[in-house]
């Protein structure tokens, strides 16, 4: 696709995943095909029940599709066992959580570098590297602090620098300024921005119009099926036109 | 080469981590993990306790017999439970000197013999000074060579002494100190009843036991075998020492058929005398011993299961509440064997720690068991297996109970931890 310049990160073909509900099969996705380059930022947007979660979770490998193929830097991500996905999780994915999920016994240094002490390779540099990391979401001063002496904002860095510090291909946010205010989400989704700049592949799960802005495609499910898959540019024109033949229509 | 140090590598790492990370969940929550841990504490300080009282117990019994060869024999009347002579009194069943007369003759594996006369506890005197409740025993030449009690001053006595049935004695050096005998008190005179005796040698004490009855002390004096007679008729044991330890159970045979004779058991009757090794002795010790321990172990165990059962809760509790950090651990890529190995070590952690305790309220216990006067356990200690068994049984019961908890950690789906409240 001449939309993707770059090497292709993520490939999904026909992605279903099924749960069993008592006897009632729902289909959280039902059928998804996607494409991402190297350096995309995408928001996926969708209302809850629309299986962008999932969709999250299948992604970041959280969760086995039920049927398709799942490629990943060009592997096959579907058949892995659990010992080959933790791994993948562990130098191929970064998360960030709506609520940061850091622990909060220890220190924003000790939490940084927690996925390296799973990593094969990081675990004698780990306190270089998530000093580094720390330093580049702007927690230079703030290493020995932990959880309960940082803001909201600052527990969000130290989560996103948890995310990077074992370099991965994608950065997988679900929700990622739901627990902030507008001032420090808008800090964060800067720090995105800057992170994206620096090449750094991105999806962005979110229900917010203002925060999928910053994002340079959006992909709008319903129903566990991709509805609408544009750029920035081409989304903004086709909700314009969706407000003059329907009024404000939010979502 | 990178790779086959790789795997092994990767492990030691996991469990440096997940030792670290165990000491640190602990420390947070020092009351939860010391109240948990009672169990074990409890089950490894009575465990190592009751097995230094015993050590102890058993080398103070070594120390008594020691001046005793393992082949040593003791003789003694015994009314046999059944048979024509079950009813004969204590007095009418004791040994005569003739029963032993022959004796070196007709048993070719004894080595030495002698007669032993007790005429029970007198007073002794030296001037105005005396000593009651003093043990008088007729020991013959040849009790020199069986027990190894060496004459410390003066001399040992001479089948001459017993022949001529001098009156000479044998003292031991408390009791020359409670009459204030001069240190060399070889000569001088000492009066039992109404007879007097030379003192001709110092014998070497030895060790008493005596559980709970040290109030008065005990003293002993020893005379000529056919001495004792003087003072009133004597009941009889005797001692023998076979020429070998190999010989000791030809010995035993020997003694028991030749005394049958003297003594006119009848045949098919049962014998009127018990013919008893020292080393048999230590056996039943042994065995007495063995059992205390496997009741004091049965008694432990139980404790230990127990306390096995509060670090499986324990362990349970811990993993409800940290279920979203091992959601979020599994999402940046710990494997379920990391999660295991993690709360395994908690576990192993807590049940040693649990068994350090222990071991330290053991070792207070057996300090005051050694210290508790009259009760002569001093040489009570924990023996070095008893720690390591300590440590083997903590350790299994932290992997036996934490394998549980540890299980349901691992395997956790991250998805449903990271949403659980």
């Amino acid at each position: 696709m001449s939309k993707h310049p770059h090497k292709v990160v993520i490939r999904l073909e026909n992605i279903t995943r099924i749960y069993k509900v008592g006897v009632e099969l729902i289909h959280a996705l039902d059928g998804v095909t996607l494409e991402l380059g190297e350096n995309e930022y995408v928001a996926v947007m969708g209302p809850s029940g629309s299986g962008k979660s999932t969709l999250m979770n299948v992604l970041g490998c959280l969760d086995r599709a039920s049927s398709g193929q799942y490629e990943l830097d060009g592997a096959e991500a579907t058949a892995m066992s659990d010992a080959a996905l933790a791994q993948i999780r562990n130098d191929r994915i970064g998360f960030v959580f709506q609520s940061f999920e850091l622990l909060g016994r220890s220190t924003a240094l000790k939490n940084v570098e927690m996925p390296l002490i799973y990593s094969q390779n990081g675990w004698w540099s780990r306190h270089k590297r998530a000093r580094q990391m720390l330093e580049r979401v702007g927690l230079g001063d703030r290493v020995g602090h932990r959880p309960n002496q940082l803001s909201g904002g600052e527990k969000q860095r130290v989560a996103i620098a948890r995310a990077l510090v074992c370099n991965p291909s994608i950065l997988l946010a679900d929700e990622p300024t739901g627990n902030l205010d507008s001032k420090t989400s808008e800090e964060i989704l800067a720090l995105f921005d800057q992170l994206h700049a620096e090449g750094q592949t991105i999806i962005l799960v979110t229900h917010e119009e203002h925060v999928a802005r910053h994002a340079k495609r959006v992909i709008r499910m319903k129903d566990g099926r991709i509805f609408t898959d544009l750029s920035l540019e081409e989304d903004r024109t086709r909700r314009d036109t969706m407000n003059e033949h329907f009024g404000e229509v939010s979502k | 080469m990178k790779a086959l140090f790789a795997a092994p590598l990767v492990f030691l790492r996991l469990l440096y981590q997940s030792v670290y990370l165990a000491v640190g969940q602990i420390w947070a929550n020092k009351m939860r993990s010391l109240l948990t841990t009672i169990g074990i504490v409890i089950g490894v300080a009575s465990v190592t306790a009751v097995i230094a009282a015993l050590t102890g117990l058993k080398a103070k019994i070594l120390s008594q017999v020691e001046t005793f060869g393992t082949n040593t024999i003791i003789i003694q009347p015994h009314q046999p439970d059944q048979g024509p002579m079950r009813h004969v009194s204590v007095w009418q069943n004791r040994f005569l000197p003739k029963h032993f007369d022959g004796m070196r003759e007709h048993c070719p594996s004894i080595a030495h013999l002698s007669r032993l006369s007790f005429v029970g506890q007198r007073t002794v005197k030296h001037g105005e000074r005396f000593a009651e409740n003093v043990q008088v025993t007729g020991i013959e030449a040849t009790y020199h060579n069986i027990e190894h009690r060496p004459v410390l001053i003066g001399r040992t006595f001479s089948p001459i002494d017993d022949m001529q049935v001098r009156q000479v004695c044998i003292i031991e050096p408390k009791l020359r100190d409670k009459l204030r005998l001069s240190h060399d008190c070889i000569g001088e005179t000492l009066r039992v009843g109404h007879h007097a005796f030379r003192i001709v040698g110092v014998i070497e004490e030895r060790a008493e036991l005596n559980f709970g009855d040290s109030s008065q002390e005990r003293y002993e004096i020893f005379l000529p075998f056919k001495t004792v007679y003087k003072l009133g008729d004597a009941y009889l044991i005797a001692l023998a020492a076979s020429s070998s330890p190999e010989t000791l159970e030809e010995a035993l045979a020997e003694i028991r058929f030749f005394l049958r004779g003297t003594r006119n058991v009848r045949p098919g009757q049962p014998d009127t005398f018990r013919v008893d090794s020292v080393q048999s002795f230590l056996d039943t010790f042994n065995k007495i011993a063995l059992i205390v321990t496997l009741v004091a172990g049965g008694i432990v165990g139980i404790s230990l299961l127990v306390g096995g059962v509060g670090i499986m809760n324990i362990m349970l509790v811990s993993v409800s509440e940290r279920t979203r950090e091992i959601g979020l651990r599994k999402a940046v890529g710990a494997r379920k064997s990391a999660i295991l190995t993690q709360f395994m070590i908690e576990s192993l952690v807590l049940c040693f720690l649990g068994g350090l305790v222990g071991l330290v309220f053991g070792q207070l216990l057996t300090t005051g068991i050694a210290n508790i006067p009259k009760v002569e356990l001093d040489m009570a200690h924990i023996p070095w297996w008893a720690v390591l068994l300590s440590f083997g049984f903590a350790g299994s019961v932290g992997i036996f109970f934490g394998m549980f908890p540890a299980i349901k950690a691992a395997r956790l789906d991250p998805i449903e931890a990271l949403r659980h409240e």
